[in-house]
Order: C-alpha cells, then sequence, then structure tokens
C-alpha cells in the first residue's frame, strides 16, 4: 500500500485490512487531555485519536511540550486534566507496550556492554530477580535478538560493545532495544537529532517499515519535519498554549500556523520539503533542526563527524 | 634472615595451612562477592569513593578495637554511614568527588587517632590498614559469610534492573526501574563490600579487590556473562594467592595481594590492546545500503573492517574498496 493522504483517511498499514480500521482499538487515545505547569499551560483539549500502524509527527518550538507528551504517555509525567489511554488500557509507567528512544544519545564512553545486550535489556532489563533461563528458551531469546537486531541493519556490530558504535549505529540498537519488548507504540524524542542525512533517512525508512509490518503506531517528536515527511499520516503542532493535529497538508499552511503563533508566518514549499520561517524577518528559521547537537542544516560541519 | 627469606618462607607449611583456613575462607568469599560488586563500581564511576568508604571504615574498626567492640560490626557501621552519605549527598560525579575529598582524610585522621590510643599489639592495628595474616576468627567469618550471603542475595535480584539504570537510565527509568532509589540501596550493599574487604586486605587496599579485578575483565571483555565471572576468578586468585604465598613470612598480606592483582591487570590490559587493534570484534560484510553506515565506524582502529564497496557518501567522499 502506498502512503497516500487525502482529506482526513489516513493510511492503515500492510496487514490490516480496510474494515478492520473501524473496529479498531486505537492505539493512543486522549480525551481531553490538558497539561500545565503551575501558571504555565502547555497544551489543553488535546483529543487524539491514533490508530495501530499510524506515523504521527509532533513538532513545535522549544518548550512547547513535546517532550511532557512524551512523558505524559510513559506514565511518567500525569496529566493535569483529561486521560489518556494506550491500546485500550490507561496510562501507566513502566508499561511494555511502550518503546522508547530517548533523545540524547546518553551511554558513557567506558561502558563495556555488548550491543545485543543493550537490545536484551529492552526486553527484560527491568525485571528483578536472577535470570534463570533453560538452555532453550535461551537459544530463543538468542535469536529473537538476532531477528531484531537484524531488522534495524545492526546485525552486523552486533557483538561490538557500545563505546565502540558511530551515533548511526547505536542510535539504530537503541531503536532495537525500543522494539524488543513488541510494544505497540513507538515514541521517539528527536531520534534523528544527532545524524547525518544518509542515517537519518535510513532510520525514518526503518521506522517506517516497522509500523507497517507490525503494525506499531509511531510517535516522533522533532524539530524538522523533512526527514519523514514522507511517512507522516498526522502532524500535532503544539506551540503557545494551543495546538493543531491532522494531515500535514492541513496543518503545515501559512494560515493554520500564522493562527496558531498568533504571528505572521510563512509555510514554504522547495522541492518536496517544507520550511517554516517568520514573516517579519526572513532569517527567523522555526523548523531547522535548532537542536544543538545538530548543526547539519545550518551548513556547518558536524562536529561529531570530527571525533576520534 | 635474608629479605627474600623473609618474604618467601614455606616452613611449617601445612600446618600453618591449617591454622590459617579462616582466612583463606574468607579470601575466597572476599574475592566472589568484591569481583561481583567491582563490576558496577567501574561502570558506576565509584572508584574514588570505594577508598573514601574504605578509610571510614576503618575509621569505625578502630574505634571498635578501641573500646573492646566487635571489629566487624565497626567496620559495618563506619562504611555504611560513609556510603549513605556519600550516595545521599553527592549525586552528581563532581560534587560526589569534592564530597570524598573531604571525608577521607577526616575518617583517616579518626582511625589513626583510635589506633595509637589502642594499647593492644601492634600487629593488631597495622592490620586494619594494611592486612594481616591472622586477622579472622570464627565469629568474624561467621559475620563475613552472613555479610556475604546478604550482599549476594541483594545482587541476585537486582542485577539486571541496576545494570540497566546504570547504563541507560532514561530508558529504565521510562521501563519502571526504581533509578533514584536503587542508588542508595547499591551504595549500601557496596558498604558491607567494603566492611569486609577491610578486615582482610586493609583499608588502604580494598581497591585491589573491588577495583583491579573488575578493571581487568572489563579490559579482555564486553560480556555480560564473562565480565562479571572473570573479575570474580581475577579477585579470588588475587586474595587467596597472595595468602597463600605470604603465610609463612611475619609481613603483611596485602603486598602479595596487589601485586598479583596487578599483573593480572596488566596481562589482561596487554591483551585487551591487542584485541583493540584487531578492531574488537569482526564486522561482516553486509549488502550495499547497510556497508554504507558501517562505514562510519571511524572510532575503532583499521584491523579487520569490513568496508568494501564505494559508495558516494553525501559530503562527497568516496571510499575505495
Amino acid at each position: 500500500m502506498s502512503a497516500t493522504v487525502t482529506g482526513g483517511v489516513v493510511t492503515t498499514p500492510d496487514h490490516v485490512g480496510p474494515g478492520a480500521a473501524a473496529t479498531q482499538v486505537p492505539a493512543v487515545r486522549t480525551r481531553g487531555a490538558a497539561l500545565a505547569f503551575g501558571d504555565r499551560l502547555l497544551w489543553e483539549g488535546l483529543d487524539l485519536d491514533i490508530p495501530p500502524g499510524q506515523f504521527v509527527a509532533i513538532l513545535g518550538s522549544n518548550g512547547s511540550g513535546k517532550t511532557s507528551l512524551l512523558k505524559v504517555l510513559l506514565g511518567e509525567q500525569p496529566l493535569t486534566h483529561g486521560q489518556a489511554w494506550i491500546g485500550g488500557e490507561p496510562v501507566r509507567r513502566g508499561s511494555t507496550a511502550v518503546g522508547y528512544v530517548p533523545q540524547r544519545i546518553a551511554i558513557d564512553e567506558g561502558t563495556m556492554l555488548k550491543a545485543r545486550d543493550l537490545v536484551r535489556m529492552g526486553l527484560d532489563g527491568h525485571r528483578w530477580g536472577f535470570p534463570f533461563g533453560s538452555g532453550r528458551s535461551r537459544q530463543a531469546v538468542r535469536s529473537g535478538i538476532d531477528e531484531l537486531l537484524a531488522s534495524v541493519g545492526a546485525d552486523g556490530f552486533g557483538d561490538a560493545p557500545v563505546s565502540m558504535l558511530s551515533g548511526g549505529e547505536l542510535q539504530r540498537v537503541r531503536i532495537a532495544a525500543a522494539l524488543a519488548s513488541d510494544p505497540s507504540i513507538l515514541l521517539c524524542d528527536e531520534p534523528l537529532a544527532a545524524l547525518d542525512l544518509r542515517h537519518q533517512q535510513e532510520v525514518a525508512a526503518l521506522l517506517d517499515r516497522r509500523r507497517r509490518q507490525h503494525g506499531t503506531a509511531v510517535l516522533f517528536v522533532t524539530h524538522d519535519i523533512n526527514a519523514v515527511l514522507d511517512y507522516v499520516d498526522q502532524v500535532l503542532y503544539l506551540a503557545a498554549g494551543q495546538f493543531r493535529l491532522g494531515p500535514p497538508s492541513e496543518v503545515l499552511t501559512s494560515t493554520s500556523l500564522s493562527e496558531l503563533y498568533g504571528a505572521p508566518v510563512d509555510v514554504l514549499h522547495a522541492q518536496g520539503r517544507v520550511i517554516v520561517v517568520a514573516s517579519n524577518d526572513p532569517s527567523t528559521v522555526y523548523h531547522l533542526s535548532e537542536d544543538d547537537n545538530c548543526a547539519v542544516d545550518h551548513g556547518q560541519p558536524d562536529f561529531r563527524e570530527l571525533e576520534p | 634472615m635474608s629479605i627474600w627469606d623473609r618474604m618467601f618462607n614455606f616452613d611449617n607449611y601445612g600446618e600453618l595451612l591449617q591454622l590459617l583456613q579462616n582466612s583463606i575462607i574468607a579470601g575466597a568469599l572476599l574475592g566472589l562477592i568484591g569481583g561481583l560488586i567491582g563490576v558496577f563500581v567501574m561502570m558506576r564511576d565509584l572508584t574514588f569513593a570505594v577508598h573514601g568508604i574504605s578509610e571510614l571504615s576503618f575509621a569505625g574498626a578502630s574505634f571498635a578495637l578501641l573500646v573492646g567492640f566487635n571489629v566487624v560490626i565497626g567496620s559495618i557501621l563506619g562504611s555504611l554511614i560513609a556510603a549513605l552519605v556519600i550516595g545521599v549527598l553527592g549525586v552528581r560525579a563532581r560534587e560526589r568527588s569534592s564530597i570524598i575529598g573531604v571525608l577521607m582524610p577526616f575518617g583517616l585522621g579518626l582511625g589513626v587517632l583510635f589506633l595509637a590510643l589502642y594499647p593492644g599489639r601492634s600487629a593488631n592495628k597495622f592490620g586494619l590498614l594494611t592486612g594481616q595474616i591472622v586477622a579472622v576468627d570464627d565469629p568474624q567469618l561467621l559475620w563475613m559469610l552472613g555479610v556475604s550471603v546478604v550482599v549476594l542475595a541483594a545482587l541476585a535480584i537486582m542485577w539486571r534492573p541496576l545494570m540497566f539504570a546504570t547504563v541507560d537510565p532514561d530508558i529504565a527509568a521510562a521501563r519502571g526501574v526504581p533509578v533514584r532509589a536503587l542508588s542508595p540501596i547499591f551504595m549500601i550493599v557496596l558498604g558491607l563490600t567494603v566492611a569486609m574487604a577491610v578486615q582482610v586486605v586493609g583499608a588502604l587496599l580494598v581497591l585491589a579487590l573491588l577495583v583491579t579485578p573488575a578493571a581487568a575483565a572489563m579490559r579482555v571483555s564486553a560480556s555480560a556473562l564473562w565480565v562479571p565471572v572473570m573479575s570474580v576468578v581475577f579477585g579470588t586468585v588475587s586474595v587467596v594467592g597472595g595468602i597463600l604465598i605470604a603465610l609463612g613470612g611475619s609481613l603483611p598480606i596485602s603486598p602479595y595481594v596487589t601485586t598479583i592483582s596487578f599483573a593480572i591487570y596488566v596481562i589482561c590490559r596487554i591483551a585487551g590492546n591487542r584485541r583493540m587493534r584487531r578492531g574488537w570484534v569482526p564486522r561482516r560484510r553486509l549488502p550495499v545500503n547497510q556497508d554504507a553506515a558501517n562505514q562510519d565506524a571511524g572510532k575503532q582502529d583499521a584491523g579487520k573492517q569490513q568496508n568494501g564497496r564505494t559508495t558516494p557518501v553525501e559530503t562527497g567522499v568516496v571510499r575505495p574498496s
């Protein structure tokens, strides 16, 4: 099935028949969700209905509550108002139905841990007690991890220590770790931020492949939608205490975003890419990665590539 | 007696061996729990903290000695106080270093004071700092057995979550692992281990059993199974080997223990460097799209890199096959 988005109809993944969409339990559902920290309101009245296998991009300026939304779905941050469900169950902490790929690659240099062990931790690293496994179940786990590593293209370096992997390789291993528990939703917090363009494309394609083949809903927080624009079904755009939700063609328009920001905003389309610019001052860019780890879009050398 | 004879004396070895059974058992226990705990000490960057805890443990032990209290209990109390203070106050590495740097000389000073006041045999005194052969009597051994069981049980229960919390705290927290609570719990378990180590090798040389074996193991392996196993083996060989060699002489056992420990580390380091030069693990040759991704594994030395194809990278650099 090709990724077509027309009007309000969204893509359904390969293995789900067209009729099933109506009766499926949504992967993520919120009703009247609101989040505020003291006086500061991040968003309110958020009603999400994300079916399995949908690819949702979450955009917005810094501090608009994107990461906080992920924390809510992880069960780490309670909502100020409203409710949220994942796969029909209320959100709770430590659910294996949720896979999480966090923002910073925070693994210490000296850590001697194999890539495959990092993936294994995604499977049962949180369980207490001694891992008693008979030969057969150990073998089953091992081949499961091999499959997972192969699916993210990491089987060439599964036995390498994580401290010896490059940024792109480590990110793929982390995705494999997030997928180890076969989650129904995958929450990604700027997973492409520290990667060069080729790896961004590869990781984005990998996420798309996963959600088509396994029906995993993907919620993708990013500063730059261009890397995943081809795969995105819905955009959730957060800014100034409000939000816009809908297909990219509806949300990423000058009128829609100007309304959202309360200031003139231009949305430019160039060669299939989207650039959001404040109208008054054309040099102010809202959307190209302002993340200080990724200097690629600004034309500066990516300092990570210079590391020995 | 020449120096050599004083260092290596094997007269009456059989009898001495009988007499010092307790020390050997205690040493083996220490090798076991020290080796296991050492893995986490390395991964959580607590090397300096171990030293700080051992100084305060020494202070506790020497105080107990002075007032005629059970030395093992004194040692444990000193350890736990230090461990908790460091664990609670020093959450960030830099802060932790400064707190330890402040606590340590204070603890050492107190310990020296108590030892100086102690009217007993000087062999006893010296032993708390540098370890001694005839240190372990039956009640002490029972205490050590008890502590070892507690430490082993705690590690068995929390090995996976603790490893997860150590390596990847963000994701571990997302999975429901109580990352913040595990920190003081681990410090307590560490404190217990240090207290035991002080009894056998003395406060100054605890690192030789808690850090060196694990550091050596991590030089040659990244396996989640073999690193702890090797660490235990190295630790036990160091202690028991050291005791067996030091038996006949009248010198403290610690130089023997630390020398064996150090030698093992050096061998592992050399072996590890060889392995590192060869690329650590052979990377398999993969089809084109993944191959390009493996090409930027520039962190590894050349060795057996499996980059083969000519694939243009967007920066314009073409790597030859």
